[in-house]
């Protein structure tokens, strides 16, 4: 399978990543080579096979539902490139 | 005493501790010569100043409690330091300061060691030659032309230098054992959740696993036991015995049954690594060790598979930076246009390539094709591992299909950068412990490694088997300075 400049170009909308026309050229070739790559894997049958849900054996732990820190609104904050002390802030969504 | 920055951190803790030197003569060692070589561009962030403070204070007290009492350690940028700057080699937290510190840097400071500095990676930790950074490459002490492999490139390359005693990097794929190899230095991968991952920048979260980066075993040993445990804040975490490493540390391994994968003589090997290969089942030999011929027939679908699970996660994790929370923002007429700029102008070439095939694989239509097909061939790896560690206790194979390469050799071809990491992906894809150790140097004088592969939660016997191979191979680093 090769990933055309169209299949590029619609990835990056999904992945919010604006690209000039050089890039998406540059990206359809690289993204192609790798996807050739990656379709070494169909050379191999894996019908029978249950797709692995967890490398190591454990079970995740439980704990009692109880608040433990919280009240850090300046610490979320701090690095935000614009707030208003309260919120962060971002352009106009709404007309 | 000025050759302090070329002790072992074992040196360095017990001269600490008999008072041979203060951790502020310690300290200044490590910082003069870290100032002298900045050509190397190991450094992101210096804490040079903090750094002393913190070594005076601890001579003014002498508490000698911890296992890194006064020690001062420089680390990968990709773990989070509380008010210090966290970059992750990107552009995109280029300011970045955490309000917190990540849980495996706080074990290592309840120990008693403190902050030298932020060590330069590859964008995200993606990447194996230590190119992708934003804040420029890093070169190996081995050789200017020459990367010190990636992503934990920078502390390699620090650590190899004697710009700090010993380092701590991140492996999701190869991370820290490519650079170790390529650097002449021990580089240890835990089995997945023997450290906690709360704190670091995530790049694959099912892969990613921090560890500890040293001169030799011993160390590793030291600093292994220092970071890891069981933390509340990473569920991924296992709650299980951490042991003392460095105390049952022993090259006695007679009887330990060590296993050769066929699979791993891979096609255009140079000779000189099929030969430390077998240098090293001498040395094991030799220490009394039995090895057994073993198969893992789906190495060679290892590589493929992780470029589908690993870019996948990486887009899931990625998709944070949307320069609305922390770090850079670009201008946009609307907020999609910002998050389409920001995204853009922060991320750099790699990152954008490995977001956009892990978005690709999970799009719609494409999830059973790549992501379902990427776990099952995943479950396959994992079963050959199973299967031979009911036969052998650990396995032996090179680190890396090559020695350090030229700066730019690989950049304008993504899939020859990817293939160093054939002999490292297994691991991770499997979740178990493997080190990798310098056993020799190729023809142009290169270190080259050997890689021990052991059992999940059984990182003592790769050690003790390591500990077997570095006394028997001998390997003294022979680089001239060339960058001061």
């Amino acid at each position: 399978m090769s990933i055309d400049k169209n299949t590029v170009k619609h990835i990056s909308k999904l992945a919010r990543i604006s690209l000039d026309k050089k890039k998406v050229d540059d990206l359809s070739k690289d993204l192609t080579s790798i996807i050739r790559f990656i379709e070494n894997l169909n050379k191999l049958n894996t019908d029978k096979v249950n797709p692995l849900t967890s490398i190591i054996d454990a079970s995740l732990k439980s704990r009692s539902d109880e608040v433990k820190d919280g009240k850090i609104r300046e610490q979320i904050l701090k690095n935000s490139p614009e707030n208003n002390g309260k919120f962060f802030v971002v352009p106009k969504v709404i007309e | 005493m000025s050759n302090i920055s070329e002790f072992s951190l074992t040196k360095i803790v017990d001269g600490i501790k008999k008072k041979d030197f203060s951790s502020e003569e310690v300290t200044k060692s490590f910082i003069e010569k870290s100032k002298n070589s900045k050509a190397l561009n190991s450094y992101i962030t210096e804490c040079f100043d903090y750094a002393l403070k913190s070594a005076k204070n601890f001579d003014k007290k002498k508490d000698t409690k911890g296992l890194l009492s006064g020690v001062p350690l420089a680390v990968k940028d990709l773990f989070c330091t509380k008010n210090v700057k966290t970059t992750a080699g990107s552009k995109i937290l280029y300011n970045f300061v955490p309000t917190y510190e990540s849980t495996v840097t706080k074990n290592l400071w309840s120990q008693g060691a403190f902050l030298l500095g932020k060590l330069n990676c590859d964008e995200f930790a993606m990447g194996s030659s230590n190119e992708t950074s934003f804040f420029g490459k890093v070169l190996n002490p081995y050789g200017k032309e020459l990367v010190p492999g990636g992503s934990s490139g920078g502390s390699a390359s620090a650590l190899a230098a004697g710009l700090t005693p010993a380092t701590i990097g991140t492996d999701t794929g190869g991370s820290i054992r490519q650079p170790a190899s390529f650097t002449g230095t021990v580089g240890l991968k835990p089995t997945y959740g023997r450290c906690s991952r709360w704190g670091i920048v995530a790049f694959a979260s099912s892969l990613d696993q921090a560890g500890p980066m040293t001169k030799n075993v011993e160390d590793s040993a030291l600093l292994l036991q220092a970071m890891s445990g069981y933390d509340p804040k990473d569920s991924t975490s296992i709650d299980t015995k951490v042991d003392d490493y460095t105390s049952k540390l022993t090259e006695k391994v007679k009887g330990l049954k060590i296993g050769i994968p066929k699979e791993y003589r891979v096609e255009n090997m140079p000779k000189e690594i099929d030969e430390i290969w077998k240098k090293g089942i001498d040395y094991l030999k030799d220490a009394g060790a039995i090895i057994k011929n073993i198969s893992l027939p789906h190495t060679k679908y290892a590589l493929p598979a992780y470029y589908i699970v690993a870019p996948a996660e990486a887009s899931s994790n990625l998709a944070r930076y949307d320069g609305v929370k922390y770090g850079h923002r670009a201008k946009g007429k609307n907020l999609i246009e910002m998050y389409e700029n920001t995204r853009s102008e922060g991320f750099g070439d790699e990152v954008k390539r490995r977001i956009l095939i892990g978005t690709y694989v999970l799009s719609s239509g494409y999830y059973d094709a790549y992501y379902l097909k990427a776990q099952k061939v995943r479950q396959l790896i994992k079963n050959d591992f199973d299967k031979s560690f009911a036969d052998v206790d650990s396995i032996l194979t090179p680190s890396t299909p090559s020695s350090a390469f030229k700066t730019g050799a690989k950049t304008d071809d993504p899939v020859s950068m990817y293939l160093n990491d054939i002999f490292t992906v297994p691991v991770n894809l499997s979740g178990l412990p493997a080190i990798s150790i310098p056993a020799g140097y190729d023809k142009n004088n290169l270190p080259l490694g050997l890689q021990l592969i052991g059992k999940a939660f059984d990182e003592q016997t790769i050690l003790n088997l390591s500990l077997a191979i570095e006394k028997r191979a001998n390997f003294k680093k022979n680089f001239k300075v060339w960058w001061r």
